[in-house]
């Protein structure tokens, strides 16, 4: 069986700044998949090429044996990646409810319809209803974007990809800047998410992302440290190297 | 939309539903008495004047209000079909047919200029469609064997769609009319579709909504196709009323003022094209009758606007007369959720 995510000697610059440097990932179907490096390591960007955000300079990307490498990152939504943003990008003038089934309408045929009601299209409504019940958000649907915590959009992120039902899911510092109580709900939420789902997960928080990962890739100035279990990147002297500095 | 965040119990949602179903009554049948109560033909020809601009402005407000695209070439689209028309009425062609090829070329047109300017937005993109308006507008200046240049072309015949002659203003007003009706409601539903909801996204957040799976660049393509429709159907009317064409009608001045009927009515909503096409045609033929300076005083108000209601008039007004009720304590059957919607 092909990996969920295979990727072949991917470099990307900007200008003289190279910022991936012939990144190889295989990532297998079900795994959970953490990535962890210093600020400016290149996490982001290796995400942005993955969901084809950005254009590679080189390399290779498969997502279960298909080359994406030049597919369109609309494309690569409707095969089945969604993601979260590092930073929040949400549609701030719709409410939570319309912010999710604008989620799930990106992948229905409905999308170009210019006859009926978006409000009324319960197809959308109930799986968005679900997904914001799955991030504890439900009592809020009707409430504005703009009139929600910083916490609450985070979860909004997840729902929104959660809702499109993905396999592959990229959740780029899902708890970033969350409270303690917020932290537990989100963690509680990714290890809930069943194994049919393949997670690559950007996270800082250690105590957290340890638990939730199966393997950990390091980056650092672009390039992968060290990859492997838990443990072995735990105790591997290059990831004291980098994160204490040489 | 904000209106009915605002009022969140069932029934404040009635009561306000029957008020505007009564408020669109009256307005419609005000609408539909126009010549029995407007004293002579030359103000029902202004009210005519009105729902054309107004149907323009509401196409454009696709563009400037849900795609967030502002367009400075809209009279390229509204002058093309003025022309199509004319030239083709001109040398003998039936109405029917020249009104067809007159919205099908404003389509088209709308096409071409959508795939060379689509591939920006912002401020380039405001360049790239002033300039293909211009290049239009200086065609019909230069290309004087088919547009007659300067002098531009005359007519003198208007449709008789089924039969009925539009030759009279009320007749054509009546005309008008239906077109205006047809629009207001075909906007109505499109704003609240999928398609709608999804150009809005594009406008708010197009990044996400690429990652969401849709394509971005055709949403807007289409927006701007059905832009240039509207364009075209108004710039259609606009010909029949003048029975006249010149290249005043591709100029930048007809852009900048469909463009200001937009913002200053409010962009991004169904009432604020129509009543900015209402302000700037009253400005222009009825107070210029009194006032001599009426380019100054039209100047000032849209200064006004742009400093005490930058939002448009009608959300501005509404902004204000909320304001208003809540400081006066008589809405204690509604509960008011504080909504900032546009934030
Ligand atoms: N679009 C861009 N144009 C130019 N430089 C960029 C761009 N995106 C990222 N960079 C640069 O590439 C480097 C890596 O950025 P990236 O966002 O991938 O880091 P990161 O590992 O996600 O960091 P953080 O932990 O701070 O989120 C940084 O130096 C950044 O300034
Ligand atoms: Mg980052």
């Amino acid at each position: 069986m092909s990996a969920a995510l295979a990727i072949h000697g991917l470099t990307k610059s900007f200008g003289g700044l190279r910022v991936t440097r012939g990144v190889n990932l295989a990532v297998e179907p079900g795994e959970r998949r953490l990535i962890i490096g210093p600020n400016g390591a290149g996490k982001t960007t290796l995400f942005n090429l993955i969901t084809g955000d950005l254009r590679t300079d080189s390399g290779r990307i498969e997502f279960f044996g298909r080359n994406i490498t030049r597919a369109p990152n609309r494309h690569r939504a409707h095969l089945g990646m969604a993601r979260t943003f590092q930073i929040i990008t949400l549609f701030p003038r719709e409410t939570l409810l319309r912010n999710v089934m604008l989620s799930l309408l990106g992948l229905s045929k409905l999308r170009w319809n210019p006859f009926i009601r978006f409000d009324r299209l319960t197809v959308l409504a109930e799986p968005a209803r679900d997904a914001l019940a799955r991030v504890g958000l439900d009592h809020l649907a009707h409430r504005p974007l703009s009139e929600t915590s910083y916490g609450e959009r985070r979860r909004i992120e997840i729902a929104m990809a959660l809702a499109q039902n993905p396999r592959v899911l990229l959740l780029d510092e899902p708890l970033a800047g969350l409270s303690a109580d917020e932290r537990r709900d989100v963690h509680r939420l990714i290890v809930s998410i069943p194994r049919d789902v393949t997670i690559l997960m950007i996270e800082h928080d250690m105590d957290v992302a340890l638990e939730i990962a199966d393997r950990i890739t390091l980056l650092h100035f672009g390039e992968v440290v060290v990859e492997g279990t838990r443990a072995e990147v735990v105790q591997d002297p290059r990831t004291r190297e980098v994160y204490l500095g040489e | 939309m904000s209106l009915r965040h605002a009022l969140s119990t069932p029934d404040a949602e009635k009561a306000s539903l029957s008020t505007r179903l009564l408020a669109l009554g009256i307005v419609l049948a005000l609408l539909v008495t126009v010549p029995i109560w407007v004293p002579n033909s030359y103000y029902v020809n202004i009210c005519s004047q009105i729902l054309i601009w107004a149907v323009f402005a509401l196409g454009l407000n696709i563009l400037v209000g849900y795609a967030g695209l502002v367009s400075l070439g809209q009279s390229g689209l509204f002058g093309i079909a003025c022309y199509t028309a004319a030239y083709l009425v001109s040398i003998g062609t039936p109405h029917f047919e020249a009104g067809l090829a007159a919205i099908g070329l404003a389509i088209v047109t709308s096409a071409v200029f959508a795939v060379l300017s689509l591939r920006t937005t912002g401020i380039s993109f405001l360049m790239i469609t002033l300039a293909l308006g211009e290049i239009l507008w200086g065609i019909a200046y230069r290309w004087v064997s088919v547009t007659g240049g300067d002098n531009g072309i005359s007519v003198n015949t208007r449709p008789t769609p089924f039969g009925i002659s539009l030759a009279s203003p009320s007749a054509f007003y009546y005309s008008t009319l239906i077109i205006f009706l047809v629009v207001v409601a075909a906007m109505y539903v499109f704003v609240e579709s999928p398609f709608g909801i999804s150009l809005r996204g594009t406008r708010d957040q197009a990044r996400r909504m690429t990652t969401l799976g849709y394509n971005v660049w055709l949403i807007r393509f289409l927006a701007f196709m059905f832009s240039g429709l509207i364009a075209g159907v108004a710039g259609l009317q606009f010909f029949y009323y003048e029975k006249f064409v010149s290249p005043y009608v591709l100029s930048l001045s007809t852009s900048a003022t469909v463009l200001l009927m937009v913002i200053s009515g409010g962009v991004a909503t169904l009432l604020g094209p129509i009543v900015g096409a209402a302000l700037v045609i009253v400005m222009q033929y009825v107070v210029s009758a009194y006032i001599q300076q009426w380019n100054l005083v039209l100047g000032a108000i849209f200064v006004a606007i742009i400093l005490f209601m930058p939002e448009g008039l009608v959300p501005g007004s509404l902004r204000l007369w909320r304001a208003l009720r809540r400081r006066r304590g008589s809405a204690p059957a509604v509960v008011t959720v504080p909504v900032e919607p546009e934030s």
